[in-house]
């Protein structure tokens, strides 16, 4: 079984070259952050991956090809993603959220009825990411870190394998960070976790291992410590962080 | 069991309303009035299932209200012309030695009925597919629908000889063997009529409460994201669209009948948007809202016709902008508000739209 696979990515907007031939492999079960500063290339890197943005290269995720699929047929291979701003529909509770979720392959007779009990992997995934108290409140009322859950939540009743997580604790507390990074810890388990981020402490709490990306290329990979160590990412992007932290 | 016991009891002050009150209370003519008005309500059933769960601003519903009412009358005319009979504005324009070949299977009641629903639905699968495969929405989406509107119109204007032209398909005596000019006949019509527009309702309500209805919630606010979680919202789009399709369809045929006259005057443009009106002076969201704005529209129409015959066209251009601008949810979302002042923590049952997708 092999993870996410990725060769030769390239991505360009308009002669804009966004990501510029990046090779990644992440095996299953890893926890894998994705660092760089802005404008690296990794969103558009994890559009790609996700159908969203056009790319040529090559990507797999088990042994399925990506590219050139449709972004709902990616999805129901097992890949989820979640969104910078946590994009939840706010005028559905987090029930209805979730239950939608985890419903695409609902035949039409099960669309046109009534949810008459909650489905178990929804109950699950509520008790997970800490939004059962919460099940009936519309998902726009909810706090911002509240927002991203619901997201990890949805990700976790739609039977996603690989998680592609896009800045998951921008703007939380630091109460939230550390629910957030027990979160994944969990989810690490059984899932293979992407993480992109900003936040170098986090990292530094819950990686596994890191990719840092410059420019649309990837500058270097390892364990936390190797990457710390590499004078060219403490050039353009560590190193400036370290001091700070 | 209290959720199941709150619509039923609404039904059937609706039922009471429609089947005793309203028959005791008006007179012949007015009565058939308000079973025209019904029809319209049909048609804004639909539009607030597509525009306000769905997000699709249907401006050219006349479109499919036309082909279920040129269904209906096309049979009607044969029914009325006698067996083997060409109908009588056929006659009269002479240019034609025999019925053109897609008028015949409209002799056949059970084929020219089933019509009525499954050609606009049918239509609606077609454009659908084609539409919302290709991503088409928000305006776009409005402006195209409402070009097909005016497109049907014209050609049904350039087809004199056999559409009746500017006039449509007139001068309808019989309904099924009975005469339309019994006022007897005619009531009878309006109790179709008002039973029609409930099991509208009764369906609509089933598809905004299941699994569905909040699904085509999700789509409509966030289009983009449904797909990431695995679904096609061209489909989930699709359905709703094909549903309010079938349902102007209904009311088109069941137009024929009461109204007695369809032509293109009744499906382009103008009354497209007047069915859009009545949806969002009610609130399109809810599920009574767009049939009782559609009431309410129709009405005022009349009554202000009647008193000062060139106001109407100002006051409707009012009505579209002022809900809109104001209050964006409707008559039915004012109820709303005061319900949830009155039970702060109670859940809201019918949302409302995000955003005004689309606000010409």
């Amino acid at each position: 079984m092999s993870g996410l696979s990725v060769r030769d990515l390239r991505v360009v907007f308009d002669g804009f070259v966004a990501v510029d031939g990046v090779d990644l492999d992440v095996p299953r079960g890893d926890v894998r952050f994705i660092i760089g500063p802005n404008g690296a290339g990794k969103t558009t890197m994890v559009d790609a991956i996700t159908g969203l943005a056009r790319a040529t290269g090559r990507v797999t995720w088990g042994d399925h090809d990506l590219l050139g699929r449709k972004v709902h047929r990616i999805a129901r291979l097992g890949v989820g993603r979640t969104f910078q701003t946590a994009t939840v529909f706010e005028e559905l509770t987090v029930l209805q959220n979730l239950d939608i979720a985890a419903g695409w392959s609902r035949g039409p007779l099960t669309l046109l009825r009534k949810r008459k009990a909650v489905p178990a992997e929804v109950e699950n995934a509520m008790e997970t990411v800490r939004l059962s108290a919460v099940r009936d409140r519309l998902a726009g009322t909810l706090a911002h870190g509240q927002k991203q859950w619901l997201e990890i939540g949805m990700l976790l009743v739609q039977n996603a394998e690989l998680f592609l997580l896009d800045e998951p604790v921008a703007g939380m507390s630091h109460d939230e960070r550390d629910a957030t990074g027990e979160l994944l810890g969990r989810l690490s388990e059984n899932h293979t976790v992407v993480v992109i981020e900003h936040d170098m402490d986090f990292l530094r709490r819950f990686a596994r291992t890191v990719t840092v990306m410059h420019a649309g290329r990837k500058l270097a990979e390892g364990s936390v410590a190797e990457v710390q160590a590499n004078p060219k990412v403490q050039e353009v992007y560590l190193g400036h962080a370290v001091q700070e932290a | 069991m209290r959720l199941l016991r709150k619509p039923v009891t609404g039904f059937a002050i609706g039922a009471v309303l429609l089947f005793g009150v309203a028959p005791l209370a008006l007179g012949d003519f007015r009565l058939d009035l308000l079973a025209k008005y019904l029809c319209f309500a049909i048609v804004a059933v639909g539009i607030g299932l597509a525009w306000g769960r769905g997000g699709m601003l249907t401006l050219g519903q006349g479109f499919f209200f036309g082909l279920g009412g040129y269904a209906m009358a096309m049979h009607l005319k044969l029914a009325d012309a006698g067996p083997g009979q060409m109908p009588d504005f056929m006659l009269l324009y002479g240019q034609l030695d025999e019925l053109p070949w897609w008028w015949r299977p409209f002799a056949n009641p059970l084929f020219a009925l089933s019509a009525t629903v499954l050609l606009p639905m049918f239509t609606a699968l077609l454009l659908g597919l084609l539409i919302f495969r290709r991503k088409v929405r928000g305006a776009y989406f409005a402006i195209l629908s409402q070009a097909l509107c005016a497109a049907f119109a014209i050609l049904l204007i350039g087809q004199q000889g056999t559409t009746g032209g500017t006039n449509g398909l007139t001068n309808i005596q019989g309904f099924f063997g009975y005469d339309l000019n019994d006022p007897v006949n005619r009531r009878t019509v309006y109790f179709i009529v008002a039973a029609a527009l409930l099991a509208v309702l009764a369906l609509t309500w089933q598809l905004m409460r299941s699994r569905y209805g909040e699904l085509l919630v999700a789509v409509r606010d966030g289009e983009e994201r449904v797909r990431f979680l695995g679904y096609d919202p061209a489909n989930v789009k699709l359905v709703a669209y094909v549903a309010a399709a079938g349902m102007a369809g209904l009311a088109g045929a069941l137009f024929v009948p009461a109204v007695g006259i369809v032509s293109p005057a009744m499906i382009g443009v103008v009354p497209s948007i007047e069915f859009v009106i009545g949806v969002a002076v009610g609130g399109r969201a809810s599920l009574l809202g767009p049939a009782l704005g559609a009431i309410a529209v129709a009405w005022a129409k009349t009554a202000l016709s009647e008193r000062v015959p060139s106001a109407w066209t100002y006051f409707e251009g009012l009505l579209f902008i002022l809900p809109i601008v104001f209050l964006p949810g409707g008559l039915a979302s004012l109820a709303g508000t005061i319900r949830r002042r009155s039970r702060p923590s109670a859940v809201v049952e019918t949302p409302a739209p995000a955003k005004v997708e689309v606000t010409t």
